[in-house]
């Protein structure tokens, strides 16, 4: 079963708390391209990025072409990865289904990110809304798990755009969490002081003294909780709560291809291993853009 | 101690109360008219007034928060739309369907976890090692429907050991315990992944410790230094992880159930999204977060207590 959960308080150990905006020493590039896995992740994600954005070029059928006659037909050189219950190509429908899942996952994740820097940032730097603002942080985390994004999307019903606000308002307190706790230790630090004394203004102390270090720990949070993101994505799409059929999500095409599971295994196979190689691939990369962008946090 | 409890304490209503508003915002996201959207495109206006005033949609929206509250706190969760029975009725039928599997998932995840775990660091970079290491890997990575569905296709399918869906019988029945052993097997499969990985690490890390070389030099026998040296002294992290996993097992439900056709409250919440029963919706949801509230507060405070090193700010 795959970790769906918020991340915990702590969590954010595990992610880079210098204040460095980049770390001194070898640079950035060739300590990323020497970490294996990292590299690995990111060439997976590049190629999912380029099949989703051309699979009109790419993929051999339409995703909606029906062919009755040849329908739950196993891979074959016509279908390469056979054909689904209503004898559409699959690795047509798995290559325009990435469109969907990453849309899925950078939209959750763009939601999140803004709201939850911008709320943790306000928490962190003005103590007197902090306790209410980490109330209503400690209020979401009383859902576990999927349970926030699962109300939210009862109440906007399904389809592709509550699926992605459901989760990105589910991802907002871990980002939420992450940004205070990174502004607490910030807003000491001698930079921010001399800033403030200097008169700054608390929007140019934002701006370019906090945001600026904020970066890489947010680009490493984020990679990895775009995993998370398209892992909700295609189980609310699984249970019948988000992207619906026909579409060709991937988490859709498995909850129509369950019904078939013990008489055609390969329409459920190809869309879960998309759905696993992408998740890995942003895992992957995520903990490669840790490792380079903080070396000392490598275990 | 006793100020750290007293403290979560004081914080619960507080969290209960914002639960409890979500809750009742559930209907009021609803785009639109939300007895328009129960009642059907089709249906007369009549049906969707009567809808309103049900539900008490009529009202303004604090009057009608203080009402739900009235009643909630009253143990009435509505009346569900479809089946119209009440709702509490609904939850505390599926409800002991969802602790048993609950609680048999999280019997068994130490009792597979731990054992990997200790001959995963026993037989250090050997090939079993990387096995299980990769295995548990997948097992973390893999959607949780994914990996439930392969369960069922191999051991229900395939080798036909366990009955594929549904809820056979009680727990100490040999057909109850066998239909909840798949459902619970799948339940528990990304935390015995996580833990396992977990023992390997806290293993490893005391087995470098100059105790262990000590009992060794003494000519202890291998079992006995792993066991009673090692394992001891590795537990504190692995007991730690054990509750948190557990009470996150409760959202996995929703999956599990749905795949296993596991009659408990995760399945009858997605079968009353699915039909838009509004009331199902929020008296599972409110029940759902509320139990996960009081478990996290049942091991914080269990915590406190076992490891005095815990210091809460």
């Amino acid at each position: 079963m795959a970790t769906i959960a918020r991340p915990l308080p702590t969590a954010d150990a595990a992610v880079p708390h210098s204040g460095a905006a980049l770390p001194a020493g070898r640079p950035l590039w060739r300590r990323f391209v020497r970490n294996r896995p990292a590299v690995i992740g990111l060439c997976i994600i590049v190629l999912m990025l380029a099949l989703a954005a051309l699979a009109e070029v790419i993929a051999p059928y339409d995703w909606r072409a029906q062919d009755i006659i040849n329908r739950f037909s196993g891979p074959s050189p016509q279908h390469l990865l056979g054909t689904d219950e209503l004898g559409r190509d699959i690795l047509s429908r798995v290559l325009y289904g990435a469109r969907f899942s990453l849309t899925i996952g950078f939209g959750a994740v763009a939601i999140s990110l803004a709201i939850g820097t911008l709320v943790g940032l306000v928490a962190g730097f003005y103590r007197g809304v902090d306790g209410v603002i980490m109330r209503v942080v400690d209020i979401m985390m009383a859902f576990p798990g999927i349970l926030l994004a699962i109300a939210i999307v009862a109440a906007l019903g399904p389809g592709l755009t509550s699926t992605i606000v459901a989760i990105g308002v589910n991802e907002i307190p871990g980002f939420a969490r992450l940004n205070r706790s990174l502004a607490l230790s910030l807003r000491e630090r001698e930079y921010v002081m001399a800033a403030r004394v200097l008169g700054a203004p608390d929007r140019v102390i934002l701006g370019r003294h906090v945001l600026l270090n904020l970066i890489s720990p947010l680009i490493v949070f984020a990679s990895l909780r775009m995993a998370t993101a398209i892992l909700v994505g295609a189980t609310l799409s699984f249970l019948g709560l988000g992207v619906q059929p026909p579409v060709p999500e991937w988490g859709a095409m498995v909850s129509t291809a369950r019904q078939y599971i013990a008489t055609a295994p390969h329409t459920f196979v190809y869309p879960t291993l998309a759905i696993f190689i992408t998740v890995v691939g942003f895992n992957l990369l995520g903990d490669g853009l840790r490792d380079a962008l903080d070396p000392t946090l490598r275990d | 101690m006793t100020q750290f409890i007293l403290r979560r304490l004081l914080i619960l209503p507080v969290v209960l109360l914002g639960v409890s508003v979500v809750v009742f915002m559930v209907l009021h996201l609803v785009p639109g008219n939300p007895a328009e959207v129960i009642a059907g495109p089709d249906a007369p206006p009549e049906t969707v007034r009567q809808i309103e005033v049900e539900l008490g949609l009529d009202k303004p929206l604090p009057e009608q928060y203080a009402l739900y509250m009235g009643r909630v706190l009253q143990g009435d969760l509505g009346r569900s739309l479809r089946s119209r029975r009440p709702v509490l009725a609904d939850v505390l039928d599926a409800l002991p369907n969802t602790i048993e599997l609950t609680l048999v998932a999280a019997v068994i995840t130490p009792l597979i976890a731990i054992p990997l775990g200790v001959v995963a660091a026993a037989r250090r970079r050997s090939a079993l090692d990387s096995g299980l290491m990769l295995v548990s890997m997948v097992g973390i990575t893999a959607p949780a429907f994914a990996t439930s569905l392969g369960l069922m296709w191999l051991f229900g399918y395939q080798l036909r050991w366990f009955p594929i869906s549904g809820d056979a019988g009680p727990l100490w029945t040999l057909d109850g315990l066998r239909s909840v052993f798949l459902p619970a097997l799948a339940l528990a499969i990304g935390a015995v992944a996580a833990l396992a990985r977990l023992t390997r690490s806290a293993m490893l890390d005391v087995l470098n410790q100059d105790y262990v070389r000590t009992a060794r030099a003494k000519g202890l026998r291998e079992q006995v230094v792993l066991l009673q040296h090692g394992l001891r002294n590795a537990l504190l992290p692995v007991v730690t992880v054990i509750g948190l996993q557990v009470a996150l097992l409760l959202s996995g439900a929703f999956v599990t159930e749905t795949v296993f056709a596991w009659p408990g409250i995760g399945r009858l919440a997605v079968f009353a999204i699915s039909s838009r029963d509004f009331p199902v919706v929020q008296g599972t949801v409110l029940v759902i977060a509320l139990l996960f509230v009081l478990i996290n507060l049942v091991v914080d405070v269990m915590y406190a207590y076992v490891d005095p090193r815990i210091h809460y700010s």
